[in-house]
């Protein structure tokens, strides 16, 4: 494995805050950016194990107590990443969560004269479809709510960073999209999936698909704290490899399903709480959706640290 | 089931060398596609298994179509280009052959990327197997990059008003697309107009029925003498013509560029009326 070190550059932010900081992506995060500026953590969940020099602040983003992070100390840029994906939170709660806590905190950076947001979006907002080209744009039209209903809350959480950025010209906004983010601590929908010893496919179906290790996420997250830079930026990995590869090197034995059964099936199993996968995963093993990153690694200078290989075997 | 499936596959590859007659190792060893360390590349293409894959088809290339090839040599040998063909049979056999004699006939061989209907990827294994041997959805997006990484494309301007029309209309060129020469244009390939004789009569569609097409999703329901997917033993013929090339703005009205793909379409047209010509029988 590399030894991940914080990307580097000339006019690093002094003071960064970060929502949802305690969770995994959040704390590794953390981890990656206190030796390089101070951070400032909000977060409604408490954040055992903090770096001792990270302020954290136990607070939901849509409080007034909010403004407090911004009162105590010269907040020079944001990281938001405290979005809800859980499929289990209720929809109206998540939906405020999401939506109301992104306006509150880009209105407070308005307020506080914060030069830098960062908004931690992801390439699902795109959605697999059959008919998508091979490797999106950052142009693609945000189709996944079309029949995932539950992605809503992303794409409108991404929109309206658009339209912040253009709205706001004086405060840098950085749209990441990454692609799936896999790794030891985050559990996500890709990463549990991957973490199955009998995980079920669909059967004559085998989309490639695009890892990314945490840990990266982190590094293109400070990344984007570049002085002048900003824009809407796909976040790729390492590539992409057919669902079948990954599965098959980290030695899985996949049940393939006919996709008229599987829907169903995974549906019911949602409903009775014995999978933590909605059936609408899975389109994301039946189609395409992968991006094009090479925005990004030409305007900001990215490319990640891991493997192909380190980041499929990132999920043990 | 990987050993089994392993051990198949190099039976296959095989079986590809040997019907690709002398020098058809050397020739595939040349090819390096852009591919990661699983082999395979960001498309989807898996060299490998596209080589195995190759076998059953190019075994059709030479004992049950016995392709006869005219003109191989106007294809570059390497840079972008946008091959246009015509398109018949019920089942794009054409566009296999048309690979197969670009793969294993060219030298130095030339995979040649064919663009796919977009109901393809909903198809089970069919989707896969595409996709494992090159072949992508053709969206005017992914051809731009292929063509801007000087890739070749294998364009059907007739799509499936060509493939799935009624016999009597055989060799009969449909409307023309204006897609692909709008992509020609902007990325400054030429285009090699590809004739192909034989594939109409491979599958006659005797009729076509629309009702049972619509609740399959399928753009086509054909009735065939062989009622079966299977093709007839036809002769083929697949003839490339002279380069065309074309200057003007790929964001001409369509007035303006109907001019020009009534000349890809001439070309075509005077390719299957040559091999019509020549042809001295149909099946044997």
């Amino acid at each position: 494995m590399p030894a991940v070190e914080p990307p580097s550059f000339p006019g690093m932010p002094r003071t960064v805050l970060v929502t949802g900081i305690a969770g995994n992506l959040g704390r590794a995060l953390a981890k990656l950016l206190h030796g390089e500026a101070r951070v400032v953590g909000i977060d409604r969940r408490p954040f055992p194990g903090r770096p001792k020099d990270v302020d954290h602040h136990e607070v939901d983003v849509r409080k007034a107590r909010v403004e407090e992070a911004f009162r105590r100390g010269k907040v020079e840029a944001l990281i938001h990443m405290g979005i809800v994906h859980d499929p289990r939170v209720p929809r109206s709660e998540a939906h405020s969560f999401n939506v109301i806590g992104t306006h509150r905190i880009l209105d407070l950076c308005v307020r506080h004269g914060v030069r830098k947001a960062v908004v931690l979006s992801s390439a699902n907002v795109y959605g697999p479809r059959p008919d998508n080209s091979n490797f999106l744009p950052e142009e693609t039209p945000l189709m996944a709510a079309e029949r995932f209903s539950e992605m809503r809350d992303l794409i409108e959480v991404d929109m309206y960073a658009q339209s912040f950025m253009w709205r706001h010209p004086e405060i840098e906004t950085v749209i990441l999209r990454p692609v799936n983010i896999v790794g030891p601590t985050v559990r996500n929908a890709p990463s549990n999936y991957l973490r199955l010893e009998r995980p079920l496919t669909v059967l004559g179906f085998d989309p490639m698909v695009q890892p990314i290790h945490e840990q990266d996420v982190c590094r293109a997250l400070v990344l984007a704290l570049r002085p002048g830079l900003r824009g809407v930026f796909n976040v790729t990995g390492p590539g992409e490899v057919p669902l079948s590869t990954a599965l098959r090197e980290l030695g899985r034995r996949p049940i393939p399903v006919p996709h008229p059964l599987l829907r169903p099936l995974v549906r019911r199993a949602f409903a009775a709480r014995l999978s933590s996968f909605p059936p609408e995963e899975v389109d994301h093993i039946q189609y395409l959706c992968v991006v094009d990153g090479s925005r990004f690694a030409k305007e900001a200078g990215w490319a990640p640290a891991f493997s192909l290989r380190e980041t499929i075997r990132s999920v043990g | 089931m990987a050993d089994v499936s392993g051990s198949i596959l190099e039976r296959l590859r095989a079986w590809t060398l040997e019907l690709g007659g002398p020098g058809a190792r050397e020739r595939l060893e040349r090819i390096v596609p852009p591919r990661n360390e699983y082999g395979v590349d960001p498309y989807g293409l898996d060299l490998e298994f596209a080589i195995a894959a190759v076998a059953p088809l190019l075994w059709l290339y030479r004992n049950w179509f016995r392709v006869r090839l005219h003109g191989l040599e106007n294809v570059p040998g390497e840079g972008r280009v946008v091959l246009v063909s015509n398109h018949s049979g019920q089942l794009p056999f054409d566009a296999a052959m048309i690979g197969v004699a670009l793969l294993v006939e060219k030298d130095p061989p030339r995979v040649a990327r064919a663009l796919v209907e977009k109901w393809v990827p909903t198809l089970p294994f069919v989707s896969t197997f595409m996709a494992r041997c090159g072949q992508i959805v053709g969206t005017p997006e992914n051809c731009r990059r292929l063509l801007s990484a000087d890739e070749a494309i294998l364009v059907f301007p007739e799509g499936v008003r060509g493939l799935n029309k009624p016999f009597s209309e055989r060799y009969q060129l449909q409307r023309f697309g204006t897609g692909f020469l709008r992509l020609a244009l902007e990325s400054g390939a030429p285009v090699v107009p590809v004739g192909v004789v034989g594939a109409e009569e491979q599958a006659p569609a005797l009729l076509d029925v629309k009702p049972l097409a619509r609740l399959l999703g399928f753009p086509a329901f054909p009735i065939t003498p062989t009622l079966l997917p299977f093709p007839l033993p036809s002769r083929y013929q697949i003839r490339f013509g002279e380069p065309l090339r074309f200057e003007g703005s790929p964001d001409d009205e369509d007035a303006v560029l109907e001019g020009k793909v009534a000349e890809v379409e001439r070309a075509v047209k005077s390719l299957l009326d040559r091999g019509l010509a020549e042809r001295t029988s149909i099946y044997l």
